[in-house]
C-alpha cells in the first residue's frame, strides 16, 4: 500500500452522535491445517465518544479476536478477511483540531500510522496483568517508555518530554488510579505488587497516553470479587473524569449490567443482539440472550430448583452449524429457515437490533 | 428440599473440629522455621446427611485447603475430622495412615475444578470412570463396563461414548465424566471444589441442575466450595464464609443472604455485580486488600477493612458465636449491626 494511511472522509466538526469507532461487517479468519476457522464472521457495532460498550459472549464467540482486530494485533495464522474498522482520530494542534476517519482494517499492522494509534489513541487493558508486564523492568520504567514514545499525546505542539517529566506523569497516574505510595511504587517490579495493584498499574499504563478509546479485555476475570468491585469503581470514575469511550469485553453478565450503557451479545463470531443495557436485560429479543439470562442463578431467585438450561454445548469451531449459528441449541427454531439461511442484524426496536428470523426475514448473503 | 435444622434431629455426616493447617515458612541452609502461613486456622463446622454446605471466600482464604484436609489429600496440622461411616462408626480421619484411610476412600469423593486437567487424556472414558472401581476391587471387566455404562447414563451421557477419549468431549461433558467418576464408588460425601467455574455460562446451569438432581436421587451430601455467591446460594442449604483462614460466618442460606451478621459477608455480597442494570451493585465498598495469612492483623482479622471497627476489634479476636439459632458469626458487634445486601429487599421470592 505504501500510503501508510488511507483517509476515507474528513469531518471538521465533531458531531456528538457520530461514532468514534464503527465496526462494519468485520471478518477475521484463522487458516489452520484442519481448515479455516471463522473467528469473527460479520460483526458490526458502533462506539460513540465517551460511551461504555460491553461485548459479552462465551469462549470462542470472537469477542477477544474482534478487540485484537481493532488494534491490528491478530496473531498468525489469523487475518482480517473483510469488513471495515472506521476510527475517527484527532489530528492537528490544540485549538485547531481536525478529525479524520481511518479504516484500521486497511492499515499495515506494523506501519507508522497504526503504531501511532495503538497505545496512544486506542489503549488496551489486558486480562492477565501478570503476563502483560515485563518482570525484569520496573512497572514505572515500562510506563515511562510508553509516555516518551507517545509524547505528542501530552505535548501536541511542543518539545518532547524529558524522562523526569514522564516520571512525574507516571506518579500522578498512579495517584489517579488509587495506588498508595505512588512515588515508591513507580520503582516496584510487577511481581512485587498484589493482583489488585498490578491491575491498577496496568490501568495507569493504558491511560498513560490519554486514549480516546480504551479496550478492557476481561480486566477483572483474574481477580477476586472485592478487588473486582474496586477496579470496576475505578474504571467508572476514570471514564467520567477523562470522558473516554470504553469497550468492555467480558463473559460476566453482572459486570456488563453494572458497567456498560450499550451491550453487544456475540455468539460464534456473530452479533446476536445489541442495544441499550436496560433493553438487553429487561427486554431481550434474541433467544440466545433470553436463554442466557434465564439460565443464571441469581442472588434473589428461587434456590435449589432446576434452572432453565440451554441444551447442548458450544460447537467446535471447525463444526460451525449452517444457517444461524445458534439454531441447534435454540428453543424457538423455525424449521426450514434457521438451518438454511443466516439471519442478518436488523433493527427490532427503537435502538435495539437482533439477528433472528423471529423478528424479520432478512438474511445475509451466503 | 429444606435445610435440616442444625443441631436438630438430623444426623451429622461430617464434623470438622478446630481444624488447622499451617505451612511453615523456612529460611536459610538449615531450613529454620521462621513463621507459619496459617492457611486454615481453627475451622469447625458440621455437615448433615443429605445437606449441601457451601464454602465461600476469596482466593487464599483457605477454602480449598480445608476441603483438601477433609478428603485427606493433605495432613492437617491439628484438629479432628469426624466422619460417620456407612457401617455406623464415627472415625477421625486426621490421625489415620494412608492404609487406614483406604477402606473409607469410596465414601468420600471429589469433583475437581478443571475438567481438562482432571481426566487422564490417555485413558478412555471406560478406564477413567472405571479406575476407582478397579482400585476398589471390581476386577471383572464385564461388570465394570456395565457399571460405567450405568454411571454415564446417570450423568446424561450416552454409554456408547465409553470407548472414546476425553479430548472428544466439551468442557461441560468432561465435567459430567468427572462427576460420573466421583459417583462410581457410591460415595456419601462429595467434595466439589469450584465444579462449574471453568465452564461456559450456557453450560454451567446444566451441570448445576445435574448436581441437584443427583443429590435427590442418590441422597448425596455435598461440600460445595466456590467463589461465585449466586451459584453457592442456588445450591446450598447452609453457607460458610471464610476470611484469612477462619470461618467468619455460618448460617442457613436464606438468612445469610438476606441478613448477614458479619460485615465481611455483607461486603462480599455487595461486591458481586448483579446482572440487572436497575440494581446498582458491585461498588467498591471494601477498602484495602486481604491480609496475608502469614501475618494476620491483631484482634479481628477483618478490622483494618471494616467500617464498623472499634477499639475492641483491634485488640480482642472475636470468637465464633451463635447470634441466632443456627446462625454463627465471628464479630463483636454482630448483634448490633443491621447489614444490607442486594438480596435484603427481595422479600420471599
Amino acid at each position: 500500500m505504501g500510503l501508510g494511511m488511507l483517509p476515507i472522509r474528513t469531518a471538521t466538526e465533531a458531531g456528538a452522535a457520530q461514532p468514534l469507532l464503527s465496526v462494519r461487517d468485520l471478518r477475521v479468519t484463522f487458516a489452520m491445517d484442519e481448515g479455516v476457522v471463522r473467528a469473527v464472521d460479520g460483526a458490526s457495532f458502533d462506539v460513540l465518544p465517551g460511551q461504555v460498550v460491553g461485548i459479552v459472549g462465551e469462549s470462542g464467540c470472537g469477542k477477544s479476536v474482534t478487540m485484537r482486530a481493532i488494534l491490528q494485533i491478530v496473531d498468525k495464522p489469523g487475518r482480517i478477511a473483510g469488513g471495515e474498522i472506521l476510527f475517527r482520530r484527532r489530528l492537528g494542534q490544540a485549538g485547531a483540531e481536525t478529525e479524520e476517519t481511518v479504516d484500521l482494517a486497511r492499515l499495515p499492522p506494523r506501519g507508522s500510522a497504526m503504531r501511532s494509534i495503538r497505545g496512544a489513541e486506542i489503549a488496551l487493558i489486558p486480562q492477565e496483568p501478570m503476563a502483560a508486564f515485563s518482570p525484569v523492568h520496573t512497572v514505572g520504567e515500562q510506563i515511562i517508555e510508553a509516555i516518551l514514545l507517545h509524547w505528542r499525546q501530552w505535548r501536541p505542539d511542543g518539545r518532547p518530554l524529558s524522562r523526569t517529566e514522564a516520571r512525574q506523569i507516571t506518579g500522578d497516574l498512579f495517584r489517579d488510579v488509587g495506588i498508595s505510595m505512588p512515588d515508591q511504587r513507580v520503582d516496584a517490579y510487577s511481581w512485587q505488587l498484589s493482583g489488585g495493584l498490578r491491575q491498577r498499574a496496568m490501568i495507569a499504563m493504558a491511560l498513560s497516553c490519554k486514549p480516546r478509546l480504551l479496550i478492557a479485555d476481561e480486566p477483572t476475570t483474574a481477580i477476586d470479587v472485592t478487588t473486582q468491585a474496586q477496579v470496576l469503581a475505578l474504571l467508572r470514575d476514570l471514564q467520567r473524569k477523562y470522558g473516554m469511550a470504553i469497550i468492555f469485553i467480558t463473559h460476566d453478565l453482572g459486570v456488563i449490567a453494572q458497567m456498560a450503557s450499550y451491550v453487544v451479545v456475540m455468539y460464534l463470531g456473530r452479533v446476536m443482539e445489541e442495544g441499550p443495557v436496560d433493553e438487553i436485560f429487561h427486554a431481550p429479543k434474541h433467544p440466545y440472550t433470553r436463554a442466557l439470562l434465564r439460565s443464571m442463578p441469581s442472588l434473589y431467585g428461587q434456590a435449589r430448583v432446576a434452572l432453565p438450561v440451554i441444551s447442548g454445548s458450544l460447537p467446535h469451531p471447525f463444526n460451525r452449524p449452517s444457517g444461524c449459528p445458534f439454531h441447534p441449541r435454540c428453543g424457538d427454531v423455525l424449521p426450514g429457515r434457521c438451518a438454511s439461511r443466516v439471519p442478518s442484524l436488523q433493527p427490532v426496536g427503537e435502538r435495539q437490533s437482533a439477528s433472528c428470523f423471529l423478528y424479520h426475514d432478512v438474511a445475509d448473503p451466503a | 428440599m429444606t435445610a435440616p435444622s442444625p443441631g436438630g434431629a438430623a444426623t451429622p455426616l461430617l464434623e470438622v473440629r478446630n481444624l488447622r493447617k499451617f505451612f511453615p515458612i523456612v529460611k536459610g541452609t538449615f531450613r529454620k522455621v521462621v513463621g507459619n502461613v496459617r492457611a486454615v486456622d481453627d475451622v469447625s463446622f458440621s455437615i448433615q446427611e443429605g445437606e449441601t454446605l457451601g464454602l465461600v471466600g476469596e482466593s487464599g482464604c483457605g477454602k480449598t485447603t480445608t476441603s483438601r484436609c477433609i478428603i485427606r489429600a493433605m495432613a492437617p496440622t491439628s484438629g479432628q475430622v469426624l466422619f460417620h461411616t456407612r457401617a455406623g462408626k464415627v472415625v477421625d480421619l486426621v490421625p489415620m495412615s494412608r492404609k487406614q484411610l483406604r477402606p473409607l476412600r469410596p465414601e468420600i469423593q471429589m469433583i475437581f475444578q478443571d475438567p481438562f486437567g482432571s481426566l487422564n487424556p490417555r485413558m478412555t472414558l471406560l478406564d477413567n470412570v472405571g479406575e476407582p472401581l478397579l482400585v476398589n476391587g471390581l476386577r471383572n471387566r464385564r461388570e465394570r463396563t456395565d457399571r460405567v455404562a450405568e454411571l454415564l447414563r446417570l450423568v446424561g451421557l450416552r454409554p456408547e461414548f465409553m470407548h472414546r477419549f476425553p479430548h472428544a468431549f466439551s468442557g461441560g461433558q468432561r465435567q459430567r465424566i468427572g462427576i460420573a467418576r466421583a459417583l462410581s464408588t457410591n460415595p456419601r460425601l462429595v467434595v466439589a471444589d469450584e465444579p462449574i467455574s471453568a465452564l461456559d455460562v450456557s453450560v454451567q446451569a446444566q451441570v448445576l441442575n445435574l448436581l441437584l438432581e443427583l443429590q435427590t436421587r442418590l441422597h448425596l451430601t455435598y461440600l460445595f466450595v466456590a467463589h461465585d455467591l449466586s451459584v453457592v446460594r442456588h445450591i446450598s442449604d447452609r453457607v460458610a464464609v471464610m476470611y484469612v483462614g477462619q470461618l467468619v460466618e455460618l448460617a442457613p442460606t436464606s438468612a445469610i443472604f438476606k441478613r448477614p451478621k458479619h460485615p465481611y459477608t455483607a461486603a462480599l455480597m455487595r461486591a458481586v455485580p448483579v446482572p440487572d442494570p436497575r440494581v446498582p451493585s458491585g461498588n467498591g465498598a471494601l477498602k484495602g486488600e486481604v491480609p496475608s495469612p502469614a501475618a494476620p492483623p491483631s484482634g479481628c482479622y477483618f478490622h483494618p477493612r471494616c467500617q464498623f471497627a472499634e477499639e475492641r476489634c483491634r485488640r480482642e479476636p472475636p470468637p465464633l458465636r451463635e447470634i441466632a439459632p443456627g446462625h454463627l458469626a465471628r464479630c463483636h458487634l454482630a448483634d448490633q449491626l443491621t447489614l444490607e445486601t442486594p438480596a435484603s429487599g427481595a422479600g420471599g421470592r
